[in-house]
């Protein structure tokens, strides 16, 4: 990559006012190979904050922690989007720039190339001995003859032109490697491509995630989710028409060591109003893809299920997620339970930890596997009053809030077994049944990056012939031989090459291109072929080649 | 199919004998590289015997540029520069010595990469998988990567023997450091249970072998670059430029630099896409701007401009070298900090 590459900033015609005059030097600035090179640097630079720093688009609970731990500085930080680097305005500047660069790089690069293609190959120096490689041959053919054997020799590859000279002369001249800059431009033009569709994907794409226990489903829509969040241009109620109709089961396998082999989650879905139920086994790495969406398997826990039997009242099976604290799957979550209607404090809560495969110790459980082979569930239970205004709050534990404000009472707390109920004061009895297992299922959709990996693969095969295509220029003049000349030869063949990128030897690729036109002129009659060379050399190289 | 622990064990003994050997062909092309022809005995024999003026050479030899003399200008030592051509006598100038320990150095080299393609190979058939799922592993493939793009540049350029010395030093390193990162023979997790696996992180494993190699070049070439202009200017270069004298020249070190990382980076380039395909598999999306994906773009960025800078005015020559060892730290840092300090999506390191 030397003069290819070099921008070509095209003559421009200089307007004398003052604004446009201006504006017309910025442009060129900003086009100009120097501005490109300060933007891809400052590029690089604006996205180191966003792995230093917590992000908030990957995790916003960490992002405030942070702001609470360090606060003015991590207000400014805040304040100046570190905490969102790659949708920052800042950022957004630098590659929008960068943008504005490339394309006013690129527009004149792809005329200044469709002009070269069609333009023929210059015309031969005159001094081809003052040329890096240089060699000199002679022939028994007229130089017509000679010009076309050579040519036809060089044509495969090379694109040649013939010009007569004065004298009688003829000099071929002959260039190859123009898949080069056509390389470079195709790696350029799909890099835009697959930033506009990078663009078009965020605005159209979304993605839910949910926590599915095994038994249940859901349908694609925003409600179902437990989170779900969609580009702008994504309207709510024109989702994919599917229905993850049940999590049929979860299956995960260990090895002897406790770590895990396999998780499996087997759905049954559906597609459209009507559509037949079908029935997939979704792994890690190995999504569910429909048409337009992927469902993907993300995570899984144990969701335990308890009886509650208050006095008087209907008894109460609930089944809820619980969260793994550990990678042996000790988990935390929360029934809850409300209490009879107009009542104000006749709540019941459970803190629970459910351990797949207990030990106790001093009254403490923790697991020692996450496959549950002795599953306890250690129960915490409250009365009192759950949710004072009906807000939303986590399913995964009690507020910890009334429980400082006394609004919820501890009243029993007991270890319980597989089937082991525990007794409160107030007489309701809490029956450990089972469990049954949970996964987290995401569903995502993204229209336009089957096109962007097309574009990826095109910047690939661009940057190949970018950097590994040779740009070569080859001249061979062909004089008649004076009457002096002593030996048999009618023409005198003097060929000289030039190198216009680096790569390869080229000193190797021009004695081998010599070698063979050498054999184009010699095979066949007229014979008499006669082997000169300007160096020393050279000669020994091409006899070298002949044998 | 559980770990084979006795495969596993054969693989970690093979990793101490690779990194014996290694240590061996160290001594051997430290060796030439104070022996051969381009050794500072070399270069002091032959000033004494100008000083003798012992002129009976048939023909002129550039010091150091015996055993060159068939190669194309560029990858000969190009003495030219700094001192005047001198003639000398070329029997003196055999450099048996020098070769001698070349040769043990190369093929202590060859000894040592079998011993470490057995150790990688032998790791992978104990665990039944990839030999490179966690940092251990990796480190280990790029080391053997970084020796076997050696290798192949000696196959094709001979003459660059005597700088042996400073290729197998960063492996040597990298094989110490694999020890210090190292992890139990042990299965997959499901998350890297993928023929991506292969794929991506063998292709990034190539392209950061090739571009270890271009940055130790790079450093070479700052070191030439200074000692050229301490001679053209006529001062003696300080002790650190001085080492410069009895490397290759500038012109030829940026070009193979830039060969190497022009090498390099699509294939480093098709590893982040391999990723994102993988990502796109695994994550449910392409890009997720995880710490390891922000510092791949990074490192993509910064070698990006090595090669834009490299063919613009003014950012030729040392600009452009510190750009390369930039993309190198980047790059670095990826694996290190990236893996060890930042959590993130790709913490397989398999430390703790």
């Amino acid at each position: 990559m030397t003069a290819t590459t070099i921008r070509t900033v095209p003559p421009a015609r200089q307007p004398r006012t003052g604004l446009p005059r201006l504006a017309r030097q910025l442009w060129r600035r900003l086009i100009s190979m120097r501005t490109a090179l300060v933007l891809l640097f400052l590029l690089a630079l604006a996205a180191v904050p966003g792995s230093l720093l917590p992000q908030r688009p990957l995790n916003p609970p960490k992002v405030q922690a942070y702001i609470a731990s360090h606060g003015a500085w991590g207000r400014f930080l805040d304040r100046i989007g570190a905490f969102d680097v790659f949708g920052s305005i800042w950022f957004s500047a630098v590659y929008l720039l960068l943008f504005a660069s490339l394309i006013g790089c690129l527009v004149p690069r792809i005329a200044v190339y469709a002009r070269a293609l069609r333009a023929r190959p210059l015309k031969a120096p005159r001094h081809l001995d003052r040329l890096a490689e240089h060699a000199a041959l002679g022939t028994g053919l007229a130089p017509d003859e000679a010009a076309a054997r050579i040519s036809r020799t060089l044509r495969p590859r090379w694109r040649t032109e013939v010009r007569a000279e004065d004298g009688g002369a003829l000099a071929v001249s002959a260039e190859k490697g123009y898949s080069r800059e056509a390389g470079n431009l195709l790696f350029h033009v799909s890099l835009l491509a697959a930033l506009v569709l990078i663009a078009a994907g965020r605005l159209l794409s979304y993605e839910g995630s949910i926590v599915v226990t095994e038994g249940s489903g859901f349908c694609n829509r925003p409600i179902s989710y437990d989170t779900f969040s969609a580009g702008r241009l994504v309207q709510a109620g024109q989702l994919s028409d599917f229905c993850i109709d049940q999590l049929e089961e979860f299956r995960a396998s260990y090895r002897e060591d406790g770590s895990p082999a396999q998780f499996q989650a087997r759905v049954a879905y559906s597609e459209g109003l009507a559509g037949p139920s079908r029935q997939h086994v979704i792994e890690v790495n190995h999504p569910l893809r429909l048409d337009g969406d992927r469902v993907y398997l993300l995570n899984h826990g144990y969701s335990p299920t308890v009886t509650i039997t208050r006095p008087g009242r209907t008894p109460v099976t609930d089944t809820e997620p619980f969260l793994p604290e550990d990678a042996v799957l000790t988990s935390e979550g929360a029934f809850k339970l409300p209490g009879r209607d107009g009542s104000s404090d006749d709540d019941l809560g459970l803190s629970a930890i459910f351990a797949p495969t207990a030990v106790i110790t001093g009254g403490v459980v923790s697991s020692i596997s996450p496959v549950a082979n002795a599953p306890v569930l250690a129960v915490l239970a409250y009365t009192g009053v759950l949710n004072p205004n009906g807000q939303p709050q986590s399913v995964y534990s009690l507020d910890p809030k009334q429980i400082a404000a006394g609004k919820l009472k501890q009243v029993a707390a007991k270890n319980l077994g597989l089937g082991e109920s525990m007794r409160l004061p107030d007489g309701t009895v809490i029956r450990f049944d089972g469990y049954r297992q949970w996964a987290n299922l995401q569903v995502s959709h993204d229209p336009s990056q089957t096109a962007l990996l097309v574009a990826a693969v095109l910047m690939v095969l661009g940057l190949l012939g970018s950097l590994a295509v040779r740009r070569r220029r080859l001249w061979v003049r062909i004089a008649p031989a004076g009457p002096e000349s002593a030996s048999a030869a009618r023409s005198v063949v003097s060929v000289g090459g030039l190198a216009r990128t680096d790569g390869g030897n080229f000193a190797a690729e021009f004695t081998a291109l010599v070698a063979q036109l050498s054999a184009a002129l010699d095979s066949g009659p007229p014979d008499a072929p006669a082997v000169r060379s300007s160096t020393d050399s050279t000669a020994d190289k091409i006899g070298a080649g002949r044998d | 199919m559980a770990v084979n622990t006795g495969l596993a064990s054969l693989s970690e003994g093979l990793w101490t004998a690779a990194t014996g050997t290694y240590m061996l062909a160290v001594v051997a092309y430290t060796g030439e590289y104070a022996f051969g022809r381009n050794g500072r005995i070399a270069r002091t024999s032959a000033d004494r015997t100008v000083q003798a003026g012992a002129v009976a050479s048939r023909q002129p030899a550039l010091v150091g540029g015996g055993e060159t003399a068939g190669a194309s200008d560029h990858l000969r030592p190009a003495e030219a520069s700094d001192q005047p051509p001198v003639e000398i006598d070329p029997v003196r100038q055999d450099g048996t010595a020098g070769r001698r320990w070349g040769r043990a150095a190369v093929g202590l080299t060859v000894l040592a990469a079998l011993f470490h393609l057995a150790s990688v190979a032998i790791r992978g058939i104990a665990v039944d998988r990839v030999p490179w799922g966690n940092m251990y592993e990796f480190t280990l493939v790029v080391g053997l990567m970084a020796t076997v793009a050696w290798l192949a540049t000696l196959v094709r350029m001979p003459q660059l023997r005597y700088l042996g010395l400073f290729v197998m030093m960063p492996v040597l390193l990298v094989m110490f450091l694999a020890g210090t990162l190292y992890t139990k023979a042990s299965k997959l997790v499901p998350a890297l249970q993928s023929y991506w696996l292969a794929i991506h992180v063998s292709s990034v494993a190539v392209a950061e072998g090739i571009l270890l190699t271009s940055a130790a070049i790079t450093a070479m070439y700052l070191v030439r670059a200074r000692f050229e202009r301490h001679a053209a200017a006529g001062t003696a270069p300080a002790r650190f430029a001085a080492l410069g004298s009895r490397l290759p020249a500038a012109a030829a070190l940026d070009k193979a630099a830039y060969r190497t990382v022009a090498f390099a980076f699509p294939i480093y380039t098709a590893g982040v896409i391999f990723g994102a395909i993988w990502a796109e598999a695994a994550w449910g999306r392409y890009w997720g701007w995880d710490p390891k994906e922000t510092w791949a773009f990074i490192a993509w960025v910064v070698y990006a401009m090595y090669l834009h800078a490299r063919a613009t005015a003014g950012w030729k020559g040392n600009r452009a070298a510190y750009i390369n060892l930039l993309g190198f730290a980047a790059m670095t840092f990826n694996f290190f900090v990236v893996n060890i300090v930042i959590s993130g999506l790709h913490s397989y390191a398999g430390l703790s």
